[in-house]
């Protein structure tokens, strides 16, 4: 196993950046480690200085504001998954965050680790991607805000750069019932614990009258990153919030994706099939969610 | 070196370690405490939990240093060294053990589980040991010895 000589664990965020800039890029951001920590075993990581950004009180928050929520980069998976504003305003980002790894995994690994690793199943993301974030991210040159869909490079390739500059905090809008905004996750796996997902598809919506205002719909494993339809999205809007509408929406998201055939996830008919079922099934299950409907 | 304050087993405790030393090595090779086990090593199989401030974590992947000031809890810290700890009792009576390689992590599950919700359906119990594997396949006896510390 390879291994870093120093670990910082500074107070503040600033103190932080000072950090990774003094290292100027032997330097590196780590948040639960879950992740990295296995790369340095597998001797695919060699940063020298790690910077532990988990005990910055700022980053650790959830904060529900009039309309929208703001969640610290170091906000864990557990956190979000046991809160109760995210359950009532953002109900897909605590779907889906219960389902990363194990209890053991949720309560380490950080909502913005999920973002950098940029793995495109990565559950807290593809919820995140639906809800549309915008991710703040802090370097020694100052704050930018980055869309979520605008941070992936690749499979496992994220544009953030973590030897210069940290995820400090994500915002997006609240999903609130009396605007007849809702939200879902849907998610199969191998298994319901330790397992990574054969597809998984987080979609929030807006319904007015019978019809959908607008929708956004995340999927994944099916591209190099967090996948949005962002046409059949647009196809959607005014639509009737019923049975066939779905059905004919989620057929269309089916022949749209184009997931790879995986000994561990199934082949790729298989999981175009699934994709299928699971966006139906999310669609339905927010409209649901808004009450009125009879599903 | 550096040195590493934290509480251990409800004593404070100072050991000289590397910056890049794991919490499980220094538990194990620094501390003596071999209860907490090593398997996969990549925070999968569980077997290495111990409690970090309330929460389970997998101490293979935890940089040791994440423990600085904090309290942690291995399965050395639960028996006062005459009397067993109710949960390692119910582990005995029920069978729940049989390798007992799991056992430890699966026990301080548990115990995390029981602080804080002292009556857990069974669908909560099952996600609280879902990151403990158990390669024997006892998870039934498991169950029924964390029900067994439900209290009516």
């Amino acid at each position: 196993m390879r291994r870093w000589e120093q670990y910082f664990t500074p107070q503040s965020l600033e103190e932080a950046i000072f950090l990774l800039d003094k290292y100027k890029g032997a330097g590196k951001i780590i948040g639960g480690g879950t992740d990295l920590i296995p790369q340095f075993r597998d001797n695919k990581e060699e940063s020298k200085y790690l910077v532990d950004v988990t005990q910055i009180p700022e980053m650790k928050e959830i904060s529900l504001l009039e309309d929208s929520f703001v969640i610290g980069g170091a906000v864990t998976h557990a956190q979000l998954a046991g809160s109760q504003d995210v359950y009532n305003y953002a109900q897909v980002l605590a779907e889906a965050t219960v389902c990363v790894g194990s209890p053991q995994i949720r309560n380490m690994g950080t909502i913005s680790g999920n973002i950098v690793n940029a793995q495109p199943a990565a559950d807290g993301a593809i919820a995140l991607t639906a809800l549309d974030a915008q991710v703040h991210i802090t370097s020694a040159d100052g704050e930018k805000v980055v869309p979520i869909t605008e941070l992936y490079r690749g499979v496992g390739k994220s544009k953030v750069d973590s030897t210069i500059e940290v995820i400090s905090k994500i915002e997006f809008k609240k999903i609130d019932k009396v605007q007849n905004v809702s939200s879902a996750f849907e998610r199969l796996a191998s298994r319901k614990a330790l397992a990574l997902p054969m597809v998984n598809v987080a979609v929030c919506l807006k319904t007015t009258g019978g019809q959908f205002d607008w929708a956004r719909i995340a999927i994944g494993p099916v591209a190099q990153m967090p996948f949005r339809p962002f046409l059949i999205e647009d196809e959607l809007r005014g639509m009737p919030t019923d049975e066939e509408s779905i059905r004919i929406i989620a057929e269309e998201v089916s022949q749209l994706v184009q997931p790879r055939s995986s000994k561990l996830r199934g082949s790729a008919d298989y999981r175009k099939e699934m994709v299928k079922v699971l966006v139906g099934r999310a669609l339905m299950k927010a409209i649901a969610r808004l009450g009125s409907e009879p599903y | 070196m550096t040195v590493l304050k934290m509480k251990l087993n409800g004593k404070q405790v100072e050991v000289e370690i590397k910056p890049s030393d794991l919490l499980l090595n220094v538990l194990r090779d620094k501390l003596g405490l071999m209860g907490t086990k090593e398997g996969c090593g990549e925070g999968d199989c569980g077997a290495c939990t111990v409690i970090l401030d309330g929460e389970t974590v997998t101490s293979c992947i935890t940089p040791a240093l994440k423990a600085m000031g904090k309290e942690v809890i291995t399965i050395e810290g639960l028996s006062d060294g005459k009397e067993l700890h109710p949960i390692q009792k119910a582990f005995v009576e029920y069978g729940a053990i049989q390798c007992g390689y799991c056992t430890p992590a699966m026990i301080l599950s548990a115990k995390a589980l029981l602080d804080k919700n002292p009556t857990p359906t069974r669908e909560e119990i099952k996600t609280a040991i879902s990151g403990n594997l158990c390669r024997c396949g006892g998870y039934e006896y498991i169950i029924a010895a964390i029900q067994s510390l439900i209290k009516p």
